[in-house]
């Protein structure tokens, strides 16, 4: 298939085409995401080539290299169907085994099944999984199914009909009222009426219109964008050409990060795609409306994920933002009207349109509809992708979707919003997840970072930490974020050190006051976040910091200290050798001990120790 | 610098400002692959850069040390990336951005004396379930620990050896 699609029937003979050609009897299913990949993916991938290719007779095996499955602590990940069968943790040693037992004769490797570490049962499908069993796929509902690279997968599973009812069925007021009637809010995090947004940027005079689908996804701990653009990249050009012909604009641009080069890769590979079919270009499907789609790639600045400076930084110049009195959808990029959203939301357009705006609106909360794909990471079991319904309470979400916390360790913090988010602590684990609760509770949606922090985290460190990232990532434009996080560092800085001082807090507060009232942009006006929040959650972390110069979850460094359990220790000497103080002695076989005054405690021997011998006091 | 050498700048800095139609709105991608054509960004490569573009060259400049991924200063033949994203920082990514400080020498950016290694800490690689995670060259390390950094190193110190 190498002809334009001018026409909707065209489009539509397309897609009974590519359906008739159908499935293959048995299909292998390979994770190609980046975790996947920095698992050997890749190796995976050819290993079943060869195995296939080798085989003389029996049925046709098709492998698809899909996108992101989610599932990314279990990479990497192998589905074959029939039987649809999961499997994790694939090496190239277990490739012939699953050829010649489950592509060619449907028996299950028990070996390769994911077991639910709280039931220590073992799954075969995907379904059954509880990490997936309990969420609601909109967005991601195709990834780990389809083929990034192809096109035709895309257009089998009912792509690019949305762009068609648009252009043939819908005037571009349409398509905004049904928008706005679908309640979608901005998933970049600020939660903007989307449908409003684009009205806003119609009206707005001023020729030409520029879109940009926002892919510089910066917050640390937040990778849903980058596997939506890498597992499903047609759904976000199709939601931008869609929103194009809303607002009336000819050019738009995805701007992704530096930092995501597999993301660049499929994106310029689906646009090429799109404008060899007659999807991008002149006259889509034969309606007078024209577009081009370019990539950007960002230059790796945090704060090019604001739109002001996503949109300097489009122009050729730093990424200085700027303020905002005249809206970007007035006044953005070259000075022209600018419609600007998030990957995420692009990709949503599409099933709005294909489903309608009721049905969507019948998902989620009363002011949040839909759902919300989010990144669920750090002190938790299942680490990975997982979309849920807006409103499931952060409980349902850590617990019994991402398995809880590992090493029977306690649950102490959610951090939500990345850099400028907050720390929510357990007693409101039964909030539910939508922007207007987590802004209560001190934090944002943001992006959809969720990270899970345990006992061993130090909620103070935590606010250091992301003081840090966001002094580094400051523009340095106005002077609030450019000194006030300076010296909003220095003071977290010297409690961790163990070197607070009374009355540190009320002044951490006052600079917070000053970064909220008179910052230029989000990243300053909501760098408080985390430093306001963990005084609100865990003031005696704070106070345990300054008055007694101890660390409860032991973490800064200096405010505890290492010793040798002389119980468990085998005296094999590896910490003695390790330590670059040599303040580590003790006889061979014979438990050691650690000479307080020489250590610098630097936890070289707690790394090092192979029986865990060394506890932290 | 010699005559030659500078023609063989202009000729491949022309033609990737021709491959961006010499718009300075392109000034960032037209730098990206200047800097892939030579391994950072020569001074003589930006000023050219702006000569042909028709913009002066503190606006190159400007933009070279705004953004993270540009470097004014040759790179070593390897890069270790080391993430320090929230998830990698809770799990060990600082200690072992520490270690790698130390065991060669160098600060945020820099590179080792023997030009083997270019040391980049960065703030999300967006691949927190393998956390913590290192990236040497597009190699990626999963669930690093202290103990795996000298075999990781070795392992390109040695490649370097037969490869001379």
């Amino acid at each position: 298939m190498s002809s334009p699609i001018a026409t909707i029937g065209d489009l539509e003979r397309w897609q009974d085409r590519v359906r008739q050609a159908g499935p293959a009897a048995v299909q292998v299913a390979i994770c190609m995401g980046t975790g996947c990949m920095a698992k050997g993916a890749a190796s995976v991938l050819e290993a079943f080539r060869r195995e296939i290719a080798a085989l003389s007779d029996g049925p046709r095996i098709e492998i698809k290299q899909t996108g992101c499955h989610g599932f990314c602590s279990q990479g990497a990940i192998v589905v074959v169907s029939p039987p649809e069968v999961f499997y994790r943790d694939v090496r190239v040693e277990d490739v012939p085994e699953i050829v010649r037992e489950t592509a060619l004769q449907g028996q299950v490797i028990e070996r390769l099944l994911y077991v639910d570490p709280v039931t220590n049962k073992a799954h075969c499908s995907p379904h059954s999984i509880p990490f997936y069993a309990r969420q609601r796929r909109l967005v991601l509902e195709r990834n780990g199914i389809t083929d990034p690279n192809s096109i035709e997968d895309y257009v089998a599973a009912g792509g690019y009909s949305s762009l068609a009812k648009v252009l043939s069925e819908m005037t571009p007021e349409e398509v905004i009222a049904e928008v706005e009637k679908s309640g979608l809010r901005g998933r970049g995090g600020g939660g903007f009426p989307t449908g409003r947004k684009w009205r806003s940027c119609r009206e707005a005079p001023g020729e030409p219109k520029y879109l940009i689908c926002n892919g510089d996804e910066g917050d640390p701990g937040a990778f849903m964008d980058r596997s939506v653009m890498e597992g499903n990249p047609h759904a976000v050009i199709e939601g931008m050409i869609i929103g194009a012909y809303a607002i009336g604009a000819q050019q738009a641009f995805i701007y992704v990060r530096n930092e995501y080069p597999l993301a660049v890769q499929r994106l310029e590979n689906a646009l090429a795609q799109a404008r060899e079919h007659g999807l991008l270009g002149s006259n889509i499907l034969n309606s007078g409306f024209s577009l081009d789609i370019q990539i950007d790639r960002g230059g790796g600045a945090f704060v090019c994920g604001e739109s002001t400076a996503l949109m300097a930084s489009l122009e050729g110049k730093p990424g200085e933002p700027r303020a905002k009195y005249v809206h970007t959808v007035e006044v953005g990029l070259h000075g022209k009207p600018t419609l600007l959203n998030n990957v995420e939301t692009w990709a949503n357009v599409p099933i709005i349109i294909a489903r309608g705006a009721d049905w969507f609106a019948s998902i989620g909360t009363e002011k949040s509809k839909g759902t919300k794909v989010f990144s669920l990471v750090g002190k938790v079991q299942n680490t990975g992708l997982v979309e849920v319904p807006m409103g499931m309470t952060l409980r349902e979400i850590v617990v019994e979707i991402g398995g809880g916390v590992p090493d029977g360790k306690r649950l102490k913090a959610v951090q939500t919003g990345g850099p400028s988010g907050g720390c929510i602590p357990t007693e409101h684990m039964d909030a539910e997840v939508d922007f207007d609760q987590l802004w209560e509770l001190g934090s944002i949606m943001g992006s959809g970072g969720l990270i899970v922090m345990d006992e061993d985290t130090c909620m103070v460190n935590v606010a250091r930490y992301f003081t840090e990232f966001l002094l580094k990532e400051s523009c340095g434009k106005c002077v609030p974020c450019r000194e006030g996080l300076a010296q909003v560092l220095e003071v977290l800085t010297r409690i961790c050190a163990g070197k607070g001082r009374e009355g540190d807090i009320e002044l951490l507060l006052e600079l917070c006051d000053c970064l909220d009232d008179a910052a230029l942009c989000g990243l300053g006006n909501t760098a408080s976040n985390p430093v306001r929040s963990t005084i609100r959650y865990f003031r005696d972390e704070y106070d345990a910091h300054i008055r007694d110069r101890r660390c409860p979850a032991r973490e800064c460094r200096g405010l505890f200290d290492y010793q040798i359990i002389a119980e468990q220790c085998r005296g094999c000497g590896v910490c003695a050798k390790e330590c670059p103080a040599e303040a580590i002695s003790g006889e061979r076989k014979k438990p050691h001990v650690i000479d307080q005054d020489k250590c610098i405690r630097c936890g070289l021997c707690f790394a090092a120790c192979p029986f865990d011998s060394i506890a932290k006091v | 610098m010699s005559e030659t050498m500078h023609a063989d700048y202009l000729a491949s800095i022309e033609t990737i400002a021709d491959r961006y139609g010499r718009n300075p709105d392109f000034l960032i991608p037209m730098m990206q692959d200047v800097q892939t054509a030579f391994g950072y960004l020569p001074r003589d490569a930006l000023e050219g850069l702006a000569d042909l573009l028709g913009i002066p060259p503190s606006q190159c400049f400007s933009v070279a040390t705004f953004y993270k991924s540009f470097s004014l200063v040759p790179r070593g033949r390897h890069t270790i990336t080391v993430c320090l994203g929230t998830v990698c920082y809770l799990k060990g990514g600082r200690e072992i951005a520490e270690t790698i400080e130390r065991e060669l020498e160098v600060k945020a950016g820099g590179t080792s004396r023997d030009g083997l290694f270019t040391y980049e800490p960065v703030n999300c690689l967006g691949a927190c379930a393998l956390a913590p995670v290192v990236v040497v060259d597009s190699e990626y390390y999963d669930h690093v620990k202290l103990r795996d950094l000298p075999r990781i190193l070795k392992k390109y110190r040695e490649a370097d050896r037969k490869g001379q």
